[in-house]
């Protein structure tokens, strides 16, 4: 069994928005860190660092992980997506995003990849969901800025456009 | 907030964990989801000099029923167990008790066992295996054993777990055909650590209190088939004999207040709902 020694930094390679990253870490070095310091990728932001903000969330193989409740080295061989990866195309929102922005389901902006990304998923599984089910996925968030309500409307709405048959 | 350097093990085998905690004994953390261990060593108030992260041992997964009892291996994550078609049947109350573990989020990470590993006082996973009389098996390179949840929850957030054991699975008991379960469960928001929980489990012969977020951990009573006053005094005497503590979300006597008044409603929903 391959022992990775805490003052080495270790080879870290994964799959992030469809493409191979690949850095060094030490093995107590968070999954958070790694994408902002050691990749570059800043989308995902850091708020509280134990697990109760959400505004690091990202997808983790498939399923809402929080970035600060991982390690990189748990990371390797997955499959990653961030906030980066929601545009369909360079420029273009993707359905939520545009929901987000008509329904100004953002002020500060600093909770919103992570809860972009847990609503990404969400949608997905559930395409129409009750009010309740979208707060109780919120329930995972924080946003100091918006009393929530213009981030339910905008995640009713998308679902209802995506219903309808628009693209992610 | 970032964690003291560890060295980190990837085990493939129930062999290999056994192994390297023969090896580093009480040094050494055994990783699961790490949805409470990680935020522990970002405050450092966990640090293990090795981590050994278990979720690629094909052995330790799967959900599986023997004896009168659902066996959940080690590996097996909170959202695969509630996603578990069988779960409703086998064993409604954990069905009506896991949505309240922590989020969405964290539930998709987070293990049954590690929940069960880290003996929060609040937490559900500790109060259901507690309140059906689950059991813990153990494993080490000597054998296993298993130990019963009311003797395996020692204090706050510690456990019967020997230094070189590992958490191979929880058993929580299958429903009888007739019982009744309500769960309730108090917090400043949905997901957030309990300030009171209660789960029932009625039957004809009686019903049985568990309760979290009053003391150092879980704890169960037997109400019986008391009723009307009789049963506040009961309740009024289980929640005087749990050591409460004054913190920033509750004082102890307002814990106390509402165990008795949460206790209540949840034994009167488990008897309604006894079939």
């Amino acid at each position: 069994m391959p022992r990775l020694s805490a003052d080495t930094r270790h080879r870290v390679s994964f799959t992030l928005n469809g493409a191979t990253v690949i850095g060094d870490a030490e093995p107590r070095m968070l999954l958070t860190d790694f994408l902002r310091h050691t990749l570059g990728r800043t989308g995902t932001h850091v708020g509280c660092e134990h697990g109760v903000c959400g505004a690091c969330t990202i997808d983790v193989d498939g399923a809402p992980a929080r970035a600060c409740l991982m390690l990189a080295v748990q990371a390797d061989g997955s499959v990653l997506r961030t906030v980066e990866g929601l545009e369909p195309e360079p420029g273009r929102l993707s359905t939520l995003q545009a929901a987000f922005r008509r329904h100004h389901a953002l002020q500060c902006g600093f909770c919103t990849p992570g809860i972009l990304m847990s609503l990404d998923h969400f949608l997905r599984h559930n395409p129409d969901p009750s009010e309740n089910e979208v707060r109780e996925l919120l329930s995972g968030h924080l946003c100091r800025c918006t009393g929530y309500v213009s981030i339910v409307a905008a995640a009713l709405d998308a679902a209802e456009k995506l219903r309808e048959g628009a693209d992610a | 907030m970032k964690p003291a350097p560890f060295d980190y093990l990837r085990a493939t085998t129930r062999a290999e964990v056994h192994e390297a905690l023969d090896a580093e004994g009480g040094d050494a953390a055994v990783m699961a989801g790490g949805q409470t261990l990680i935020p522990l060593l970002s405050m450092r108030m966990a640090r293990p000099t090795v981590l050994i992260d278990i979720m690629h041992v094909g052995e330790l997964g799967g959900i599986s029923v023997s004896d009168g009892a659902i066996r959940v291996g080690a590996s097996v994550r909170q959202a695969a167990l509630l996603d578990w078609p069988e779960l409703a049947t086998h064993q409604p109350l954990l069905a009506i008790t896991m949505p309240w573990i922590g989020h969405a989020q964290t539930r998709s990470r987070g293990t049954v066992c590690g929940s069960a590993a880290l003996a929060d006082p609040s937490a559900e996973i500790p109060l259901t295996m507690v309140t059906l009389g689950g059991e813990i098996e153990l494993s080490s390179s000597k054998g296993t054993r298993r130990v019963a949840a009311e003797d395996f929850f020692t204090g706050l957030m510690s456990t019967a777990r020997e230094d070189d054991e590992l958490i191979e699975a929880v058993h929580i008991p299958c429903s009888a055909a007739g019982t009744g379960h309500a769960f309730h469960e108090f917090a400043r928001r949905h997901g957030d650590f309990a300030i009171v929980a209660c789960a029932a489990v009625a039957d004809t012969q009686g019903t049985r209190l568990g309760v979290g977020g009053l003391g150092d951990r879980a704890y169960a009573c037997d109400v019986g088939t008391l009723e009307g006053s009789a049963l506040d005094d009961a309740l009024t005497e289980f929640a005087n004999s749990l050591d409460a503590r004054d913190d920033l979300s509750a004082s102890a006597g307002y814990r106390r207040t509402l165990m008795r008044k949460l206790g209540r409603q949840t034994i009167e929903e488990a008897r309604r709902c006894r079939a």
